[in-house]
């Protein structure tokens, strides 16, 4: 059909199954992983969509409260550990990481793509424990009801997030040993992509964190089976053991997914204000200050668990201090704007809408954290809210933004800027009516996880509905015009928004080997405008 | 869109010719690495960023004991006295004997000597290593034999029974992990010593015998501690 | 030198087990561990040859213990304040 031939690429090099199922190449190691996470993504919205249709009215009057139990934890489940985790990193990472440090792959290739049939197995396990009637105990596997007294299928929903999760260990195992080894000649710490900062602080928590929730799920799914005594009180365990384990990992996994997150938002900032990112150190600095202050607040979810009031009141303080290098970026990334030349192009559409929605998200989060005031807004709508904000307005639409500003790149083709414009906008209004509701239903204390509800908070909840319909389309809309945008959208070239980065000085798609030969870098990879033009800086 | 921004500016990079373009590569590079130095950094970097992990997956476990321990002394002490101190002592000598033949093999390899000794070292280790396999078996069958494994059938004589299936359930977890462990550490020695067989390591390449060691003796360093937090803490109180 | 290093671990080993006879009251479990760190060291610093690795060796290997110290440090002040409070068992 093509008249010359295309040079080749990553995409064109090979079409054979086996060429993509037994690739090592990076970047078909993402896009298989961006196909199986958007499939997770979708199942994870279906759950959410059947809470909402329930939510619909007070009574219980679509599912049965046992199907509805299930529906949240399946929901959870899905969404934490087989799209939010892996989201990022393992898809723009993955493509982009290797990319942005002038390498030609990540260290261990063969170690990458096991960690995608990895994920692949442990999400199949999910998929058994749901089909075969699902599990009601919540994402969190609370002991002692997830040990002895629940009877759905918590052994192999656990063994699914075991395995699952070291496929993310391998993933930050990869980014770790990558960013240290691997790096051009040239390319000094402080003349990284501030995105590869990020993944390198998210990669400590991977390989830090993960391991302990691992063992954690697994003495669970081992007390289940063969009785042994560790968390189940009847058998002398101790419930808030559990708890603890289980947020020394989940609690730093909140920055897993953030993290990435906003390792796209200052590329983004930076890419359409055409400005240096204000105080590059401190924004390097305040991911690894994220990864390593996260280890230290997980007491915060156990205030009213039976943790001793001075553990809260340590934990409660110590929670104070995420808020500074959070903070920081926000501060930062505005700074950056100010007196840009700003552009409003897709996906800085979504950087603005992360920095607005993070913000409320990460202030809420201060709430909670307050000891006193996190015995009265526990377990409501509040902190559904609060962390909605902060994974959906954060996590999801930093992941949406750097999908939009990458896609050109990954495929080599634009996709229809209106219909990308009409749909971040959709996404904004649909996220903040479904979401900014409970926050004021969290207040007024409906509690979480129920089928049913008092009458009197039916209104936040039908309007909750209704926006999660339009977050619905929102999410479908990109789907479909990138999708339509692999045939028809014009050519993107190589550096379709004049961005800076060594991403942008390869073609589009890039060639299987990256660079034709190794680059060598001779300052910061995103030097914008000189300093005094734009004066702040 | 094609059209670059205003404020676009030329690249900052240089691109420089390939860097060796002829030297001929050594046959164990892979070709996303330049040289073999950078690959073997990267390995050993990558296991010990792996055992970091390890080290944390069996800190949940010693977290719980940590925790009940401190909750029931006197139960966990009762406990462990029913564990046998000389099968476990045997074992931590024979496991500090395979770190030492594993080490050697690394030299051995690092060294270029010859094949047969490389081999030799290997198989002392796993020799030592199904020993201590062996050992923990016929441990495990004696506590099948007095009922003092978790569960509906589980027996305890003493004061203290909730804690001591406890501090049984530990156990089990403990070793029963270390011992996955020492499988696995044996099953990685046998491809490392078909390799070795295959006259594959010399002094430029023996980042696999290198990389299997640390895994080795990380599993060596576990026992290390599992040995006195199990068998010998609270011993004394029986002793006299 | 390996063989140094593998004479100091047998040594631990046995005064370990003499140690775990004698009855030294709360001695007991801090020479024992002590032990247990000393031969761990040993190993890490001679058999995994971190004594000639590079800084970044050193880093990785301590801030694995270091996070373990994390995960045991805050976890405890759980445990071992529980009941400060009059009346409660909190």
């Amino acid at each position: 059909m093509e008249i010359t031939a295309a040079p080749l690429n990553y995409l064109n090099n090979g079409h054979s199954l086996a060429s993509w199922l037994l690739t090592k190449d990076h970047k078909r190691i993402a896009i298989l992983y961006l196909l199986s996470i958007t499939a997770f993504f979708f199942l994870g919205g279906f759950f959410a969509l059947m809470i909402r249709l329930e939510l619909l009215t007070p009574a219980a009057d679509l599912f049965e409260p046992d199907t509805y139990n299930k529906l949240f934890t399946m929901h959870g489940v899905v969404m934490v550990f087989f799209f939010l985790i892996p989201s990022i990193p393992a898809v723009l990472g993955n493509f982009l990481l290797p990319i942005m440090i002038g390498a030609k792959d990540l260290a261990f290739p063969r170690i990458n793509l096991l960690s995608w049939y990895i994920y692949v197995l442990g999400g199949l396990f999910t998929l058994v424990a749901a089909i075969s009637g699902g599990v009601d105990t919540g994402w969190t596997f609370y002991a002692p009801y997830s040990t002895s007294a629940s009877n759905s299928h918590v052994i192999l929903a656990g063994v699914g997030i075991f395995i699952t999760g070291f496929s993310s260990i391998l993933t930050g195992l990869n980014f770790i040993v990558t960013t240290h080894r691997m790096r051009a000649p040239g390319m000094t710490w402080f003349r990284l992509p501030l995105f590869v900062w990020a993944h390198y602080a998210t990669s400590l928590i991977m390989i830090l964190g993960t391991p302990v929730v691992a063992i954690t799920v697994l003495l669970v799914a081992v007390e289940r089976g063969l009785h042994l005594g560790i968390f189940d009180p009847a058998l002398g365990g101790d419930p808030i053991l559990f708890q603890h384990l289980f947020w020394f990992y989940s609690h730093p996994a909140v920055y897993i997914m953030i993290l990435p997150a906003m390792g796209v938002v200052a590329e983004l900032v930076q890419a359409f204000s055409r400005k240096n990112i204000f105080g590059y150190t401190f924004v390097a600095f305040s991911s690894l200050a994220i990864a390593i202050i996260g280890f230290l607040v997980w007491g915060h979810h156990l205030f009213v668990a039976g943790q001793s009031t001075y553990a809260g009141l340590v934990f409660s303080i110590i929670s104070m201090f995420v808020a500074i290098p959070s903070a920081v970026k926000v501060f930062n990334w505005t700074a950056t704007i100010y007196k840009g030349s700003v552009s409003w192009d897709s996906p800085m559409l979504y950087a603005f809408g992360f920095i607005g929605l993070f913000t409320i998200g990460g202030l809420t989060g201060l709430f909670l954290a307050t000891l006193g005031m996190d015995i009265h807004l526990h377990d409501t709508y509040f902190i559904i809210a609060h962390f909605h904000y902060v994974m959906v307005g954060g996590a999801i639409f930093g992941y949406l933004g750097g999908m939009h500003y990458w896609w050109p790149k990954i495929t080599g083709r634009m996709y229809p800027e209106g219909w990308a414009k009409f749909a971040a906008l959709n996404i904004f209004v649909g996220f903040n009516l479904t979401f900014f509701p409970q926050f004021v239903v969290g207040y007024l204390g409906m509690p979480r996880r129920y089928a049913m509800y008092a009458p009197e908070f039916q209104v936040y909840n039908v309007l909750s509905t209704a926006g999660a319909t339009i977050l619905g389309v929102g999410y479908l809309i990109p789907m479909i015009y990138f999708a339509w945008s692999l045939k028809h959208a014009p050519l993107a070239g190589d550096n379709p928004w004049g961005a800076r980065g060594l991403e942008w000085e390869i073609p589009s798609p890039p060639p299987t080997e990256n660079f034709a030969a190794t680059p060598i870098v001779t300052e910061g990879t995103h030097q914008y405008a000189p300093s005094r033009e734009v004066g702040i800086v | 869109m094609s059209e670059p921004h205003p404020g676009y500016q030329p690249p900052p990079v240089a691109i420089k010719p390939p860097p060796h373009g002829h030297v001929p590569h050594h046959p164990y590079l892979q070709h996303h690495f330049d040289s073999m130095a950078q690959q073997a950094e990267a390995s050993t970097l990558g296991m010990w960023v792996f055992l970091v992990t390890e080290i944390m997956f069996f800190g949940g476990l010693f977290t719980a004991y940590l925790v009940y321990r401190h909750q029931s002394p006197l139960g966990f002490q009762e406990a462990s006295h029913h564990l046998n101190i000389y099968w476990g002592a045997a074992n931590t000598a024979i496991l500090i004997i395979s770190s030492l033949t594993m080490a050697l093999a690394v030299r051995a390899a690092q060294t270029s000597q010859p094949v047969r000794t490389q081999i030799t070292y290997l198989g002392y280790t796993m020799f030592l290593g199904l020993a201590f396999l062996g050992i923990k078996a016929i441990e495990y069958t004696d506590k099948f034999k007095d009922h003092i494994v978790p569960g509906p059938y589980f027996q305890w004589e003493g004061l203290y029974p909730k804690p001591a299936e406890q501090f049984y359930s530990l156990y089990f977890a403990m070793t029963g992990l270390h011992a996955l462990h020492m499988v696995i550490g044996i099953g990685i020695m046998s491809v490392i010593t078909f390799m070795a067989w295959r006259k594959t390591f010399d002094s430029d390449y023996y980042t696999p015998v290198e990389v299997a060691g640390l895994y080795w003796h990380f599993v060596d360093i576990v026992w290390i501690f599992l040995f006195p937090l199990l068998y010998l803490i609270g011993r004394h109180y029986h002793a006299g | 030198m390996y063989y140094a290093v593998f004479a100091a671990l047998i040594v631990g080993t046995a005064l370990t087990v003499a140690v775990a006879f004698v009855d030294l009251g709360a001695v007991n479990n801090i020479l024992m561990l002590g032990i247990a760190m000393t031969k761990a060291l040993l190993v890490v610093l001679f058999f995994m040859h971190v004594r000639w690795s590079t800084r970044l060796t050193w880093v990785v290997a301590a801030s694995g213990f270091f996070w373990l110290l994390i995960l045991f440090g805050l976890t405890m002040q759980d445990y071992m304040t529980r009941g400060w409070v009059d009346g409660t068992l909190r």
